[in-house]
């Protein structure tokens, strides 16, 4: 039997064993708490262990498993949340009260409950991996499809179960296998959290990952299986924003891992996606939400394991066909996580204490997203979008720079924004997306033929407001000529009336795509006929007096998401009264 | 049979290694005995087959290699707890210190405490009336919440905290008890006696539990401080229902006993030399706020620390802003204009303060005035930004309202007496009128129907003057 050697946090050591293998999963002391193993040499094996160490002793035992650690897949993943190894939390919370326990053994998904399945294959149909066999309702919302696990050679169906109630670990099918071997197939399966799986192909991402909020669709776009990263200083919104694409992004499931953060923002979560109603489907968010909460209190072993639990659930869901949307909050604490497991192991170093192989562990992670056809032939995307706390809110830390490098959208919170209260405060100079192009043809088709246009030059607007502003910071806005005033007035009312969006307001919290269009539109159209009147002689101060541009920064207040064609009638209000300041000019 | 080691191996700092120790537990607590008769209390901090090393909390002076017999306790670091904890003065590790005796404990648990489990928590919604107008309306203290004071040597936090504390109010106090529970960790004896002197003469002494490590105290005390004390309030919010304020200073000096206890142990350091896992451990203290489902009481932690230099990206206010659910940042250049409190507006924040206020908790208007008067004030800093560069009377006839509403913002809405205690309508009324001095049509943030219901530049000129 192999024993404790030495305990240093949550690292401990195993003298002269060769039985261990790297990443394998092991049962640590008495309480048989779950640790990894994460160093493997002649003399030491080292283990790494997702819960408290306190009271722990040299000379337990410690029993590998055989198995590296796994996420178990299958229905009862939805509307539950776990801890950063698929702990069920509600269930801990029955088995030893309000304060978390160590050493607390629970199956992942339920295990009692019994699902309604539908066996979609028939004796002699042939399987391959990847091919779905059962499916059944797991939420009102989502239809769970149990597949023949990506490794499996496949074979042909020997036996199936009739359609009826079934519970997880039921056998519902057998195959045999072209080497004779027999299957039993139940309704979940493992998968190990470290290893991506696989699929046929990936797919250029070319549909936007819709989210409602006006900076993100239109200015600085994800694509389905994309990537991005929200950096932002302590205080400008990360959490905040993230939230609102989860409640609001047109993905049919959310994973949601809260990875270091605050306990009371995931008791938020919860509380507040249960009460949701998802605009496409009437149904509670929590329907298509999972929770991967490890609080910046729970252990910090298991901090670095929850972004791999998150995206092997995704992943799992991406292969029935689903689109995901993982947010990831937030990746630095999981970056520290590294850094702190790094300093036990007496690493060396690279910069900042982290570790030298932080960039590979932030690579391999990202390049988990994607948009993909299947190993059933279905497409799915995994999209990933993940927030950074860079420390001294400096962008020039390792944790952001490398993040920057393996991200192609970039959502830069500013802080100066968030000083004003402006929300979201996504620098719109500093921030960049690289989908704009992939995404031109389905804004084109689908939105308006002109969208790319209007969008275009609203960007310029405030690229060019970004140059008048040195001026202006030195000398006010007085001294502009007014062609230049009126470009300052209108990147204002950009800003103000389209960029900032209130969270908390019923219409403004999520906004169609059509109505975004629109908004633009009228932005750019009062430009256009405010620049021709001051062409043609009239005062700046009696374009003001209009009071248009008050009047297009209320719109998102005052013109309800349903009642798109009330554009109209702005349309023609404003090109009437600016008819009417000509003629009196 | 007990088992009794003779003797160290070696004494490095505040650490030291026993040889051919068996059965000792990561994390539990040893006696040391002098052979002058003194006894100091120990934690295993690291342990392998035959070798165990130990923190000893009262420092290693004195100890040498062979004038000690240390013994195992066989449990981690256990604090006793009653009920007649309030209202006593403890050292740093839970010795009572006032010459009153020992407590008589109704329960041991270990300080260390346990992880709380998101689905277990409540989310903290009702608000506590500070009496303060810039915290109760702008940064908005909730039931359950932490939320720190970022300040600078020198700076009035002390006089903050002790005024928060005498004021604090539930907004549907219904009896229930109301307790403090003050943990100073290397605090100078003066600021530790200006502590206890305010809660005396405010009369709320029998209802504060202190923890007291004074800056010459050993640091090992230090990290032990702010875990008895969340442990003892942990029992009386949770057991006894009692809503727990805990105020917690200076978490600076913690987080330098943590890098000084770090550094003798020989791990590697991260930023400025901190401990790589200074996050991980400032969390095991703050995350202890918040509410347990099932249980009335609530433990609610206002930590203060001074940003060494006033450097808000140290990584101690960094990381701790990261945790918190917001913070309260005092500034030195209002200090200076004799403002009090001097808490700069703009770069405070409480993170809980949205589902904690409006309609039901404190008024349907209040996060219309909030948001206008962060807005407004945000404006004030271009305004002076710009005057500093082409003089106040260059300024075009929008910013001088700005430079005006700026000025009476801070002379009338920050500054606020120690002994002045403002009711929320009072505050909110107060933001309206000055918000009033401004354009109506600057107020970007408001609806038109607030605008015409609190929108009032007669009643503002009668109380600033034109």
């Amino acid at each position: 039997m192999d024993t404790i050697y030495s305990i240093n946090g949550p690292v401990v050591k195993v003298k002269n064993s060769r039985t261990f293998s790297m990443q394998e999963m092991v049962y640590v002391g008495k309480k048989r708490l779950i640790g990894e193993v994460i160093r493997v040499t002649e003399e030491f094996t080292t283990i790494q262990v997702y819960e408290g160490t306190t009271g722990l002793m040299p000379g337990e035992s410690v029993e590998g498993t055989g198995s590296a650690m796994s996420a178990t897949l299958g229905p009862g993943i939805l509307d539950n949340i776990f801890d950063g190894i698929q702990r069920p939390l509600k269930k801990l919370e029955e088995l030893s009260g309000a304060f978390i326990a160590d050493g607390a053994n629970v199956p992942s998904v339920d295990t009692q409950k019994k699902y309604s399945c539908t066996i979609t294959v028939n004796v002699g149909d042939r399987l391959s991996a990847g091919d779905i066999y059962c499916t059944c309702p797991e939420t009102q919302l989502i239809t769970h499809k149990c597949m023949l696990s990506p490794l499996s050679k496949g074979g042909e169906v020997i036996w199936r179960a009739p359609d009826g109630e079934y519970k997880v670990s039921d056998t519902v099918v057998k195959i045999k296998t072209d080497s004779g071997e027999q299957q039993e197939l139940t309704l979940c399966q493992k998968w190990p959290i470290r290893t991506p799986r696989p699929c046929k192909q990936r797919l250029p991402g070319t549909r936007p990952l819709i989210t409602g909020q006006r900076i993100i669709d239109t200015v600085l776009p994800i694509a389905k299986g994309g990537t991005a990263a929200i950096p932002g200083g302590f205080g400008t919104g990360k959490t905040m924003t993230q939230h609102q694409l989860a409640k609001w992004c047109d993905a049919d499931i959310i994973v949601y891992i809260g990875c270091g953060e605050r306990g009371n923002e995931m008791t938020q979560v919860l509380e507040e996606f249960s009460e949701l109603i998802d605009p496409h489907t009437q149904r509670p968010l929590t329907d298509r939400t999972v929770l991967i909460a490890n609080t910046s209190n729970m252990p910090v072993a298991a901090r670095e394991a929850s972004i791999y639990t998150g995206i092997t659930l995704a992943e799992y869901y991406r292969d029935m066909g689903y689109h995901i949307a993982i947010m990831a909050d937030s990746t630095s604490r999981w970056a520290e996580a590294l850094r702190e497991i790094s300093g036990r192991l007496e690493e060396m170093p690279a910069e900042e204490g982290f570790p030298a192989y932080l960039p590979s562990r932030i690579s391999e992670f990202y390049e988990r997203a994607g948009y993909v056809e299947n190993l059933n032939g279905s497409e799915g995307s995994v999209t990933i979008i993940g927030a950074v706390s860079p420390q001294g809110s400096d962008f020039s830390e390792p944790v952001t720079q490398n993040t920057k490098r393996f991200v192609r959208c970039f959502w830069a919170l500013d802080k100066s924004l968030a000083y004003a209260r402006h929300y979201p405060a996504i620098n719109w100079n500093s921030s960049y997306s690289e989908y704009v192009g992939d995404l031109e043809k389905f804004y084109t088709e689908n939105v308006n033929e002109n969208f790319m246009n209007v969008r275009q030059q609203i960007s310029s607007i405030l690229v060019e407001e970004n140059t008048l502003m040195e001026i202006v910071k030195l000398m006010g806005t007085d001294v502009l000529p007014d062609d230049q005033k009126l470009l300052i007035e209108t990147a204002r009312i950009v800003r103000v009336g389209f960029l900032q969006q209130n969270a908390y307001h019923k219409d403004d919290t999520y906004v169609p795509l059509e109505k975004q269009y629109l908004m633009m539109k009228t932005i750019v159209d009062f430009y256009t006929l405010a620049q021709k009147a001051l062409s043609d002689g009239v005062l700046y101060d009696s374009i003001l007096k209009t009071g248009w541009s008050d009047k297009i920064i209320k719109i998102k207040y005052d013109i309800p998401n349903d009642r798109p064609e009330m554009f109209g009638e702005y349309e023609k209000q404003m090109a009437a009264d600016f008819e009417k300041l000509t003629e009196v000019a | 049979m007990e088992l009794k080691y003779v003797g160290l191996s070696e004494i490095n700092g505040p650490l030291v290694v026993l040889d051919g120790v068996k059965d000792v537990a990561f994390d539990e607590i040893a006696q040391i005995d002098l052979s002058d008769g003194t006894r100091r209390l120990a934690r295993v901090v690291e342990v392998s087959q035959d070798k165990a090393v130990l923190q000893v909390f009262e420092g290693t002076k004195g100890l040498s290699l062979t004038n000690t017999t240390t013994k195992f306790s066989g449990k981690p670091m256990e604090l006793g707890l009653s009920k007649e904890m309030l209202g006593r003065i403890f050292s740093g590790s839970g010795r009572p210190i006032d010459g009153l005796g020992d407590i008589a404990p109704d329960k041991f648990k270990d300080i260390n405490g346990s992880p709380l489990n998101p689905v277990s928590r409540t989310y903290p919604r009702n608000y506590i009336n500070t009496g303060i107008s810039s915290i109760d309306a702008l940064m908005t203290l909730i039931r359950g919440q932490k939320l720190p004071i970022f300040s600078g040597s020198g700076l009035s936090h002390n006089k903050l905290a002790v005024q928060i504390a005498r004021q604090a109010k539930i907004a549907d106090d219904n009896g229930q008890g109301f307790g403090i529970v003050f943990g100073a960790m290397g605090v100078k004896n003066d600021v530790a006696d200006y502590f206890k002197r305010s809660f005396e003469e405010s009369g709320a002494l029998e209802r504060v539990a202190m923890f007291i490590n004074l800056s010459n105290d050993p640091i090992i005390e230090r990290i032990l401080t702010p875990r008895c004390a969340l442990t003892c309030a942990e029992y009386l919010a949770f057991e006894h229902n009692m809503h727990i304020l805990v105020i917690l200073t200076d978490m600076t000096s913690y987080a330098e006993a943590c890098r000084e206890f770090s550094s003798s142990k020989g791990e590697i350091p991260g930023r400025k030399g901190y401990p790589g896992y200074l996050y991980s451990d400032l969390a095991s203290i703050y995350e202890r706020a918040g509410i347990v489902k099932g249980s009335t009481g609530s433990v609610t932690q206002i930590p203060i620390l001074t940003m060494p230099n006033d450097d808000i990206t140290h990584p101690v206010p960094d990381l701790t802003g990261y945790i918190t659910e917001g913070q309260i940042v005092m500034d030195r250049h209002l200090e200076q204009t004799g403002t009090y409190p001097a808490v700069a507006v703009l770069p405070s924040l409480s993170r809980l303060m949205k589902d904690g206020i409006g309609e039901g908790y404190t008024r349907e208007d209040h996060s219309m005035c909030a948001n206008q008067l962060f807005a407004a004030y945000s404006k004030v800093q271009d305004a002076r930004a710009l005057a500093s560069v082409i003089g106040e009377e260059e300024l075009s006839e929008g910013d001088k309202a700005y430079m005006r509403f700026g000025k009476l913002f801070e002379e009338h809405f920050i500054n606020q007496g120690f002994d002045v205690n403002r009711s929320i309508e009072e505050t909110l009324d107060l933001g309206w009128s000055l918000l009033s001095t401004l354009p109506k049509a600057e107020l970007d943030r408001v609806d038109d129907e607030h605008l015409s219901k609190f929108y009032d530049p007669d009643k503002a000129k009668t109380l600033f003057g034109e």
